[in-house]
């Protein structure tokens, strides 16, 4: 059931890239402010690849796959922080483990299942049409639920970023924390990935916030603005993606990064407090 | 008055390497305690263990009469870590970083009332950043940063404030503004201060009690008049430390040891 939006967001299949798109802009940035500054930018990359593997797992059992790509990201995303919090590993050396077993999993496993075909590219590079309405339902209550825990956490979260060790020494639950942060960058990864593609995600938690930081003069200045950017970019980049015939992932990733392009080039950047 | 910060006999060990041997030391309500030790003296490993960051290997610490770990409202406790490392592209404002120093009061998940960003502007105003808390951190000298940090300790208004070199490298402004706002803490609110500093001239005037650390022993307890007796000046600097110390060995290790044990009584 579709709702009355003008061209070109009109059809039922547009209509629920676009929530699913929406979700994307608002919490990806959201997150990746946080992420970026704690010098985790790759983490969504490594998070998408394993939820490649989760679909990888959805494909050959018979289940949803956005469900198995949950349970596997979120799965994984707690061992990324745990192996980065005791030092057990470099956080590249984590990153690129998970980053590379992830998608040769996943690759094994669609094959397997006799899935490794089209299916598979709209998962990699995002797709407009494969948005189901479930998937649509599943990814707007994984965004309510990730704005609403940054908006209760977030002062601690940016207290985490600023001076770790006092937070820990002012009694700030940090572990407990981190790990909130890490579990929710691997809900958005897959809430991003029916729309944006597992290969594309990571651009959606770094490049608005990148924006951002050129034009915003205080935190919350450049996460509002991280936002705008994530959301201005998912309409023009699905609006282009259909009037064009274009892959979804790669044309919203291009209006980011062309937004940056503009606002690097600009003479003054601080705009707004 | 009784101890806000106490160690007994605590030792500490990285791996066979020993670098705290039986230290005991501690800080009474409203006391300010300068701790000084050359480089590698233990004086960051004996403050991990004071916070609770590092757990001794040996001995007893306590904050306010418990377990740091155990430490409620930890509130109680303000820390102004070495160097904070804002990172370099974070484009937080003054405001923003000092508020982070007051969830602990208020709670991190509470909204901030009034009184909260009353008590944040107090913070700003008493390191002199209150005309700079919209400007961003990382656009601020090294001193003005450093003081936005101090500030952030301040903002939850601690009962016993913990300072790692606060000041070292900082323009002579900034030290004024420091020493400024410690006396601030103290007189207006009562705070105990331990500062770990190379650099005690700015507050050598103000200081209570001075702790020298060498070789992760505790080797001169007592107050600044005990050494001045022995003639040595505080204020000293990193490079001038290690030849204080010999001249602090050459008046008489067994007289600072005596004034150290009346100190800690």
């Amino acid at each position: 059931m579709s709702v009355p939006l003008p061209y070109p967001f009109e059809r039922e299949y547009m209509q629920l890239a676009l929530v699913s798109g929406l979700v994307v802009g608002v919490c990806a940035p959201m997150l990746g402010a946080f992420l970026v500054q704690k010098r985790l930018s790759l983490f969504g990359d490594g998070v998408g690849h394993l939820a490649f593997t989760g679909v990888g797992i959805g494909a050959l059992v018979g289940v949803w796959p956005v469900a198995t790509a949950l349970v596997v990201a979120s799965a994984g995303a707690v061992v990324i922080e745990l192996l980065r919090s005791r030092r057990a590993a470099s956080g590249d050396v984590a990153l690129a483990l998970l980053l590379y077993s992830g998608m040769a999993a996943g690759i094994v496993m669609l094959s397997k299942a006799g899935a490794a075909n089209a299916n598979l590219l709209s998962y990699l590079f995002g797709s407009l049409v494969t948005v189901t309405a479930g998937d649509a339902v599943a990814i707007g209550a994984l965004g309510v639920l990730i704005v609403a825990t940054v908006l209760l956490a977030g002062r601690a979260l940016f207290a985490v970023v600023v001076d770790e060790e006092a937070a820990r020494v002012a009694g700030l639950p940090v572990d407990r924390l981190n790990m909130v942060l890490a579990v929710l960058t691997a809900v958005t990864v897959v809430a991003a990935m029916r729309v944006v593609g597992v290969l594309l995600v990571a651009a959606m938690l770094v490049l608005p916030v990148a924006v951002g930081q050129m034009v915003g003069r205080s935190f919350r200045g450049t996460v509002g603005w991280a936002i705008a950017v994530g959301v201005g970019a998912v309409v023009i980049g699905l609006g282009a993606a259909r009037q064009w015939g274009l892959a979804s992932g790669g044309t919203i990733v291009l209006v980011v990064a062309a937004a940056y392009g503009v606002v690097a080039a600009l003479p003054t950047r601080a705009l707004v407090k | 008055m009784g101890a806000v910060l106490e160690a007994r006999d605590v030792s500490f060990s990285y791996g066979p390497h020993p670098v705290l041997s039986g230290v005991s030391l501690s800080v009474k309500a409203g006391e300010f305690v300068a701790l000084v030790g050359p480089n590698g003296s233990g004086k960051s490993t004996l403050l991990r263990v004071l916070l609770g960051l590092a757990a001794p290997s040996a001995g007893v610490v306590e904050l306010f009469g418990v377990a740091p770990g155990d430490l409620k409202p930890r509130w109680r406790l303000g820390y102004v870590p070495q160097r904070p490392a804002l990172a370099g592209d974070l484009p937080a404002t003054v405001e923003e970083v000092v508020a982070a120093g007051r969830l602990a009061r208020r709670g991190w998940w509470r909204r901030f009332t009034a009184e909260d960003r009353e008590q944040i502007g107090h913070a700003m105003a008493s390191v002199g950043l209150g005309e700079l808390r919209g400007s961003q951190v990382r656009r601020l000298s090294g001193g003005q940063q450093q003081r936005a940090f101090i500030a952030k300790a301040f903002a939850g208004q601690p009962e016993l404030l913990v300072l790692d070199e606060p000041v070292a490298g900082v323009d002579a402004d900034s030290q004024a503004r420091f020493r400024d706002a410690l006396v601030h803490l103290r007189q207006d609110h009562g705070a105990a201060v331990l500062l770990v500093s190379h650099e005690l001239g700015a507050v050598a005037d103000d200081l209570d009690r001075v702790i020298v650390l060498r070789h992760g022993k505790v080797f001169f307890d007592g107050a600044p008049a005990d050494l001045a007796a022995a003639g040595v000046s505080l204020g000293v600097h990193a490079e001038d430390l290690p030849l204080w110390l010999e001249d602090l060995e050459r008046a008489g290790g067994e007289d600072g040891r005596r004034a150290g044990d009346e100190g800690r009584g």
